[in-house]
């Protein structure tokens, strides 16, 4: 069984890869390419620590295998920030104290962001069920919704100017 | 996870080939959200998978004059995001968005849903009481064309051959005053398997009576079940108390529900009545409404 070459876009940036076909999306991330942003939490697709955004869906990657990124758009944790400015969600979450161990942390917030970029005023019911996917067992979804609804009011004065 | 042999081929004949040419078990990928997690937990061992996504039109939704054509691995997102679909069938819609979180919505399709063979699948329900078919590719060049409720067999097990895929699904238009509607009981609010489903199809006449129905129930059998006693004790009457009684009674009836974490037979029995009351309702306001 020999390796599959894999040509895709990560994080914007083009990228190519040898994996083996039982590999997930996520073991090619974390151990092909250094990306450990992503977490393994569940490996079942019930935590959503390992969310990216394939060609604009979120998606566990824990559930995807390696070789079905062949020309598809990824984006990771590692892609959220520009350089060294913070999204809004990863700014808010850190005024917001909206994380204790930091494990669920990259899944909800690629699965916020992704949200924001679709949905620029929420509800805070439609938050919560967009992120029903995404599991933290430091109880801090409080203050995770918060955050994402203060990130979606900036980036609305953004998007206003 | 084991070691796998992957093809991701371009066209149905040529994925009906290697299907077809596998020496040993060979597994279709659509979403894979069962999939993945059967491969990790050793619950299946195939030698081959088989991704169907880069066949044209295996994704995507097309509307023909009398109906919906749905290629077999389209995401419940792209489902949901369909404004023409969600207006005719609500009640499918409503199943699809319940299948685990947004991010299992990205990949989760109808195909994978149905041929997965879980007894709860929350789609079924619904697409069966439209009086969907399913096209099922084979060896040969071969097409037919089957019911979706005999693509299930039992839990886990499907009626397709060695080398037949599901490539496409045909969901009817509605006809005046008909619509749909389903419901899933959980002793949640989101992210769990059904206890019981229950899909609702009903036509009615222009002064509200019945004249057609589908009353499907899924998770109290080893496959979705129509109930025709159900959809008989509706048509002839509008949804008066009587008719609600008859229907609780014929939807506890056609239930051969297990005990298991979820809940009691005795248990399943009774909400299958209590969810076909509440599915009916709803879908006949939505059918009185259009």
């Amino acid at each position: 069984m020999s390796k599959h070459h894999v040509t895709t876009t990560i994080n914007g940036e083009p990228m190519e890869y040898l994996c083996e076909a039982q590999q997930t999306m996520l073991d090619v991330l974390r151990d092909e390419l250094g990306l450990t942003g992503s977490k393994e939490g569940c490996s079942s697709g019930d935590c959503g620590a390992c969310t990216i955004i394939v060609d604009g869906n979120i998606t566990c990657s824990c559930l995807m295998l390696g070789v079905e990124a062949e020309g598809r758009k990824i984006e990771t944790i590692e892609g959220i920030a520009q350089g060294d400015r913070l999204h809004p969600v990863q700014q808010k979450f850190l005024e917001h104290a909206a994380l204790q161990c930091g494990f669920c942390t990259p899944g909800f917030i690629v699965a916020a962001k992704a949200l924001l970029d679709t949905t620029l005023n929420p509800t805070e019911e439609e938050a919560r069920y967009w992120l029903a996917g995404n599991l933290c067992r430091c109880t801090g979804y409080d203050k995770i919704i918060r955050a994402v609804l203060d990130a979606a009011a900036v980036m609305r004065a953004e998007a206003g100017r | 996870m084991p070691r796998v042999n992957f093809a991701a081929p371009a066209t149905v004949d040529e994925a009906v080939a290697v299907l077809a040419g596998s020496s040993g078990l060979a597994k279709v990928l659509s979403g894979g959200t069962d999939l993945l997690v059967q491969l990790r937990s050793g619950r299946t061992r195939p030698e081959l998978i088989v991704d169907t996504k880069r066949i044209p039109g295996l994704i995507g939704i097309r509307e023909e004059a009398d109906k919906f054509v749905i290629g077999a691995a389209t995401p419940g997102v792209m489902l949901s995001a369909n404004h023409a679909l969600d207006h005719a069938w609500p009640g499918i819609i409503e199943g699809v968005d319940l299948i685990g979180s947004q991010q299992i919505q990205g990949r989760a399709s109808l195909a994978g849903n149905l041929c997965n063979a879980s007894p709860a699948a929350d789609s079924v329900p619904a697409v069966i009481a439209a009086r969907t078919t399913c096209v099922v590719a084979g060896p040969g060049g071969s097409r037919r064309t089957v019911p979706a409720e005999q693509i299930c067999t039992g839990p886990g097990r499907t009626s397709l051959g060695k080398g037949e895929f599901l490539i496409e699904f045909h969901i009817p238009k509605p006809r005046p005053h008909q619509c749909d509607a389903y419901l899933r009981f959980i002793p949640r609010t989101e992210m769990d398997i059904a206890v019981v489903g229950c899909g609702v199809n009903v036509t009615l006449d222009a002064g509200g009576t019945c004249t057609d129905a589908r009353v499907v129930l899924g998770a109290v059998a080893p496959t979705a079940v129509i109930v025709d006693e159900a959809a008989q004790a509706l048509i002839g009457h509008k949804l008066d108390a009587d008719t609600l009684a008859r229907l609780d009674a014929a939807a506890q009836r056609a239930t051969k529900p297990i005990t298991d974490k979820r809940g009691t037979i005795e248990y399943r029995t009774k909400v299958a009545g209590v969810l076909a009351r509440r599915v009916a309702a709803i879908a006949f306001e939505r059918a009185a409404a259009r």
